[in-house]
């Protein structure tokens, strides 16, 4: 436990000390102090926030993930022939990696909302749900990140199939959804299209998000169905049960390569 | 010794007397000779005036057959105790003002009114109450009359055992005015009345609909609020509509409506201010409809117009924060619209005259989409969708070619 501590904070002092963090920050605090001096309706900040989160969170964890551990590659042999258990060195490093990113999200967005926290006054609890879904998407995608620099040795590679990762869940899959929704548009599709949006982390937390904004009505039948089932305790239950299931499954398939890599 | 009385108590003595002597004015109350409505209704004399004393009194359809005024003093309630209707109308020239009626009685077969009116004019229904009525106010082949200033509550829970707030049939020239309705299956209904005005009226949390009409030709609606009915506003096979300065909020939910028009032809609506409805204005097969002026503020569809729907202008309009702006179901557009502001327009405006030089596209791919197929709205602000959007906003292939803003505003239209 001590040296997964020791681990993780030295990497994190390591991460924070590079621009990247730095960048991503003031990037989500531009655009936070942007919306808010543009209108000053909080639903509607808070809403575009919620949108932006859920484009820019996954892509900046997967890439700052990847590169993270392709630059490590060197510090990680080093660490290798310590006497190290290959678990606690994988763990502390993703924790370095996580922490950081979440830190300068929660400031990025955090600050400028504190700086006018009396128009969002009302709003405590759709703050909270975009700080959440903020923190979730960098959990689950870091691990993505992992797993993917792990089973590919080279860099370009790795990096590409992050960007196509991202590529495919925050539009393709929506793209399929769509074609599905053409195709079988004489059918009942509900309680599919809530099953299918359960195995999309960003279409997940959309859905959540969409839901507690109220634009469910919008959506007749299908918006009940969905406003029932991700509105009620069940729904929650599972929405949480499959985000996490999201955030252990990459980091645990990472694990197992990562143990049995050679470097 | 002397007694001097001031010239007012001598007035008002000499009055007294007055009304000992030559009728005019009864007094019902249980302090009274004449203890309720009914046995004043027997003895009085054409436009005789009857005051009818606060307390409680247990009424079966009280058949108003003579010109009379009726004036509630204090709290004088009219109960039909849940069975009866409370006031039959069947003369012309009935004033009733300052009354309460409760508990008219639900029925299946009967229309049960706190107050009917059937076949008559120039008759007043001023600043009454009514509680937990089935119909509270109910007019018939009525002219000439007014409404007004009333308060009527109900809370019915299901619509089948709620009837309407104001309801007119059969009816010309009446005035609807000042009247706060809440809780009954249609806050104000019409059908077949002509030349009516219904000016600033709060109607809201209603079971149905704020307001419905049909077959209800040049009636004009002014300064009413509609909030969170179940339903909206409905009106439906109606020619010559004005519609102005009324207010729809907050209808919200699948299948609500701030203004659901069909068939409605002729019609100028002007300067109303649509907030926060699921759909905001719906059109179906309405012809030739002025829609000038209005405000679109944050609803889920500004309007839906559907391709039966031609030759309607849309000028002049603020669309602001609304989910979608237009959605139809065609690829065939009849409307013109022009001079609009869209908070969604994101052209420029070269020389500065205040109108943007590249046309705007109220209507987007998804929206498109949405309406045949409502179950893809679970992709709503998705990545895929806006790139969908704006890939069909540079190359227009789905979209209505012709459902287009050539002069849209840059600024936000000032309307007050």
């Amino acid at each position: 436990m001590n040296l997964l501590f020791k681990i993780s904070s030295y990497q994190l002092r390591d991460v924070i000390r590079s621009k990247w963090i730095f960048f991503y920050t003031i990037l989500l605090m531009i655009i936070s102090y942007s919306l808010i001096s543009l209108t000053k309706e909080p639903a509607k900040i808070l809403i575009t926030m919620l949108n932006i989160n859920l484009i820019i969170v996954p892509l900046i964890s997967l890439i700052f993930g990847t590169i993270f551990l392709y630059n490590n590659k060197n510090n990680i042999i080093f660490l290798l022939s310590q006497p190290i258990k290959r678990n606690v060195l994988f763990l502390g490093l993703y924790i370095g990696l996580i922490l950081p990113i979440i830190l300068g999200f929660l400031l990025g967005v955090g600050i400028p909302i504190l700086f006018y926290v009396k128009i969002f006054s009302n709003y405590a609890e759709t703050i909270f749900l975009l700080l959440t879904t903020g923190i979730v998407l960098t959990i689950i995608f870091g691990g993505v990140a992992f797993y993917i620099s792990i089973s590919n040795e080279d860099r370009m590679k790795g990096l590409g199939i992050s960007i196509i990762v991202w590529l495919f869940l925050s539009i393709f899959y929506d793209g399929l959804l769509l074609i599905i929704f053409q195709t079988f548009a004489d059918y009942p599709l509900e309680k599919i299209s809530a099953f299918l949006i359960m195995f999309n982390p960003i279409d997940l937390t959309r859905i959540l998000v969409v839901i507690n904004f109220d634009v469910s009505a919008l959506m007749g039948y299908t918006g009940t169905v969905f406003k029932n089932f991700f509105g009620g305790n069940l729904g929650v239950l599972i929405s949480a049960l499959m985000l996490m299931f999201w955030s252990i499954l990459p980091l645990y398939l990472g694990l197992r390569k990562f143990k049995a890599k050679d470097f | 010794m002397k007694i001097k009385f001031p010239p007012v108590i001598v007035l008002f003595l000499l009055s007294l007397v007055n009304i000992e002597i030559f009728g005019g004015i009864f007094h019902a109350g249980p302090n009274y000779q004449l203890k309720n409505l009914e046995s004043a209704l027997k003895i009085i004399s054409p436009y005789d005036t009857v005051i009818i004393h606060q307390g409680k009194y247990f009424s079966n359809n009280i058949i108003v057959n003579k010109p009379v005024v009726i004036i509630g003093l204090g709290r004088a309630v009219l109960d039909g105790l849940g069975k009866n209707q409370i006031m039959f109308i069947k003369s012309d020239d009935v004033i009733i003002e300052n009354m309460t009626f409760i508990n008219s009685g639900i029925s299946f077969i009967d229309d049960n009114a706190a107050i009917k009116l059937d076949s008559v004019s120039n008759c007043k229904v001023i600043n009454n109450f009514f509680e937990d009525n089935f119909f509270a106010i109910y007019l018939a082949r009525t002219s000439n009359s007014t409404v007004s200033g009333n308060i009527i509550k109900a809370k019915n829970k299901k619509e089948s055992y709620s009837g309407n707030g104001i309801h007119l049939w059969y009816s010309k020239n009446v005035e609807i005015s000042d009247n706060r309705i809440t809780g009954h299956r249609d806050g104000i209904y019409l059908e077949f009345v002509r030349s009516s005005n219904i000016t600033n009226n709060l109607s809201w949390k209603n079971l149905r609909y704020g307001l419905h009409f049909m077959f209800s030709d040049s009636c004009s609606y002014s300064g009413n609020v509609f909030q969170n009915n179940g339903a909206g506003v409905a009106v439906m096979f109606t020619r010559r509509v004005e519609m102005f300065n009324n207010k729809f909020e907050n209808n919200w939910g699948g299948a609500a409506y701030g203004v659901l028009l069909k068939e409605i032809f002729d019609s100028n609506i002007y300067n109303n201010y649509f907030y926060k409805n699921s759909n905001g204005l719906y059109m179906e097969g309405c012809n030739r409809i002025n829609i000038k002026n209005n405000d679109f503020v944050e609803n889920g569809w500004a309007i839906r117009l559907m391709a039966n729907s031609m030759d309607n202008n849309f000028t002049a309009n603020n669309f602001s924060g609304n989910s979608f702006d237009v959605s139809t179901n065609n690829i065939k557009n009849f409307n013109t619209f022009s001079g609009n502001y869209w908070s969604e327009y994101n052209g420029y405006d070269l020389n500065k005259d205040g109108i943007g030089d590249i046309p705007f596209r109220p209507v987007s791919l998804f929206s498109l989409i949405t309406e045949q197929n409502r179950s893809s709205l679970v992709l709503l602000r998705s990545m895929f969708v806006e790139l969908l959007n704006t890939a069909e906003k540079i190359f227009p292939v789905l979209t209505p070619e012709t459902l287009i803003d050539n002069s849209p505003n840059i600024k936000k239209i000032n309307h007050d």
